[in-house]
């Protein structure tokens, strides 16, 4: 808020937000001078960095670390599937697993946000392992080989099996998830959201009905997780168990952290730092979880901040 | 004394296993009033008022604000109907500053809160007056923007009333507000609390008697969960029990 009054203030704000758009401009043109596996990699980064800015949103606002934020990706990824098999529209891509995972999200949280630390991680963590143990054994979703050849939707004019087309597509939503994240993080709820985070029971004291905050929280940023699952579906043209097991939430905690908790945009830049590093490396060695391993304890040694603290000068060993 | 009272506590019962920590007490504090509540330690007097404010459900008895009946309600909602409450030891939002604490408390109203997309720029410039008139309110103008995890600790004893009050209460709980003070800041701080306006009841555990008899118009005397004896501050100095307890507890 002081930033705001301020000249240099105003004047970093212009600069963060030109800077933003020409790095969507970027991340738009890039098949114009990439080949198809760089272009993969970056649409599988973008759909990543939405799962982890969603994580980061419980995490780093309101202070609710979840191990089970898989259960949302995978709702919106066999929802996606399901209905886009039916019924190749919008509504199936991004309306009918948005919809799901918040009913999946509000009914989760509604029994997690009861507990807190270590038990809200192993609430979360036990519900998305129960979908997992589901979708393995259902034979009508696919059972462990999960759902394959998924048509990618079909919008009016637009022919979205083109590669370019879906990648628009796909950036566009990409953007638009983030700024949504970016209004709730800055907006009243999301300053109640950092009230929750610093001191849990002032708030209490103070009048506010805190479970019910962080049951909101909790739904925004499992349906922000659903779509990011909606749109992996697209990208991939399948969905198996695997979205549901607790790597994947495991992968988005990794992210944040590296890219720094309470960012957002850090978690975008981890998802980024984990994805090329698992194709760079993997292609080396079959060890590439040992050298993730590493990277991850430099950066929670060396960078507690992950890349965005670093990048603002903060790095040298915790005290 | 004419007027029905903004608080009444009757007969108010909390244990804990076998431990009696309130015995049934029965109190009464008159809009405008400021009241002392003193006694020696694990005389209840935290315990009463986490009982008050909701942090923990009574046992047994009734607690009323203006007449409505309050125990047994969670922090929140008793927070809503008009009660803030200091604790005794310092309960801030650390990573924020002082006019971000000040700035949560005045919008505790809730209204606004479910704002998840928007600014909220019409109340905020509300909320944040009302944050700068709080700090001035406490002695605060200076470092508006400090982390609070950087104040002294005086200072966030201060900022520590200051965030109850910003919530606009009915009634005031401060718990040992000068607790760990030097007696400059003790001074400071019972300035500070005699300026602050009189239509905010207050109720207040104290152990400074110097405090206690500048600040409060009538003094409870808690001893083992009991009310030993209510009064002017004068009358119950005067009084021999009050001495033997605290003569006993040295």
């Amino acid at each position: 808020m002081t930033e705001a009054g301020s000249t240099g203030g105003r004047a970093r704000v212009v600069a963060g937000a030109a800077g933003a758009a020409a790095l969507f401009a970027a991340i738009a043109a890039f098949p114009l001078v990439a080949g198809n596996y760089p272009v993969k990699l970056l649409q599988e980064i973008l759909v990543w960095g939405v799962f982890a800015m969603s994580l980061d949103l419980l995490m780093g606002r309101a202070g609710m670390v979840s191990f089970g934020h898989s259960a949302f990706f995978g709702v919106g990824g066999y929802v996606a599937a399901l209905s886009l098999a039916k019924a190749p529209g919008l509504a199936s891509a991004l309306a009918l697993p948005a919809l799901a995972a918040a009913v999946a999200a509000v009914v989760i949280g509604f029994f997690s946000i009861r507990a807190s630390g270590v038990y809200f991680i192993m609430l979360t963590l036990a519900f998305s392992q129960m979908f997992y143990a589901v979708t393995f054994q259902a034979a009508w979703l696919g059972a462990e080989d999960g759902l394959v050849g998924v048509p990618r939707p079909v919008v009016p004019g637009v022919d979205l099996g083109r590669s370019l087309a879906f990648h628009l597509y796909l950036v566009g939503l990409v953007g638009l998830a983030a700024l949504v994240l970016v209004r709730v993080a800055r907006s009243p709820f999301g300053h109640v959201l950092r009230g929750i985070f610093e001191n849990e029971a002032r708030m209490e004291a103070l009048g506010y009905p805190v479970a019910r905050y962080k049951l909101i929280a909790f739904a925004v940023a499992g349906t922000v997780a659903g779509i990011a699952g909606a749109l992996y579906t697209q990208l991939t043209g399948s969905i198996t168990p695997d979205a549901f097991l607790w790597t994947t939430s495991g992968e988005a905690l990794l992210m944040v952290i590296i890219g720094g908790i309470g960012t957002l945009g850090g978690a975008v830049l981890g998802a980024a730092t984990f994805i090329l590093l698992q194709s760079l490396v993997s292609s080396y060695t079959e060890r590439w979880m040992l050298i993730l391993g590493l990277t991850f304890v430099l950066f929670v040694l060396f960078a507690p901040g992950g890349i965005a603290g670093a990048l603002r000068g903060r790095i040298g060993l915790r005290a | 004394m004419s007027a029905p009272p903004l608080l009444s506590v009757e007969a108010l019962h909390r244990h804990f296993g076998a431990l009696a920590a309130l015995g049934g007490i029965t109190l009464a504090v008159s809009p405008r009033e400021r009241r002392a509540i003193i006694g020696p330690n694990g005389a209840g007097k935290t315990t009463l008022f986490n009982v008050i404010a909701g942090q923990l459900a009574p046992s047994r008895g009734r607690v009323l604000l203006s007449g409505e009946p309050i125990a047994g309600l969670s922090p929140h909602a008793v927070a809503r109907r008009g009660i803030a409450r200091s604790f005794q030891r310092t309960n801030l939002f650390l990573g924020l500053s002082i006019l971000e604490n000040l700035r949560l408390a005045a919008a505790a109203d809730g209204r606004g809160s479910y704002n998840l997309l928007g600014r909220g720029a019409r109340r905020r410039g509300k909320q944040l007056a009302r944050a700068r008139e709080t700090a001035e309110a406490v002695g605060l103008t200076a470092r508006l923007d400090e982390r609070v995890g950087r104040l002294s600790y005086g200072e966030q004893r201060q900022l520590e009333v200051g965030v109850a009050l910003a919530s606009g209460p009915k009634l005031l709980l401060l718990d040992e507000p000068t607790a760990g003070m030097s007696p400059e800041e003790t001074e400071r701080m019972t300035r500070m609390l005699e300026r602050l306006p009189r239509e905010v009841t207050m109720l207040i555990i104290e152990h400074d008697m110097d405090v206690v008899a500048s600040l409060a118009d009538r003094v409870t005397v808690l001893h083992y969960g009991e009310v030993l004896t209510e009064g002017a501050f004068d009358e119950v100095r005067a009084d021999p029990r009050v001495y033997e307890v605290y003569l006993g507890q040295a």
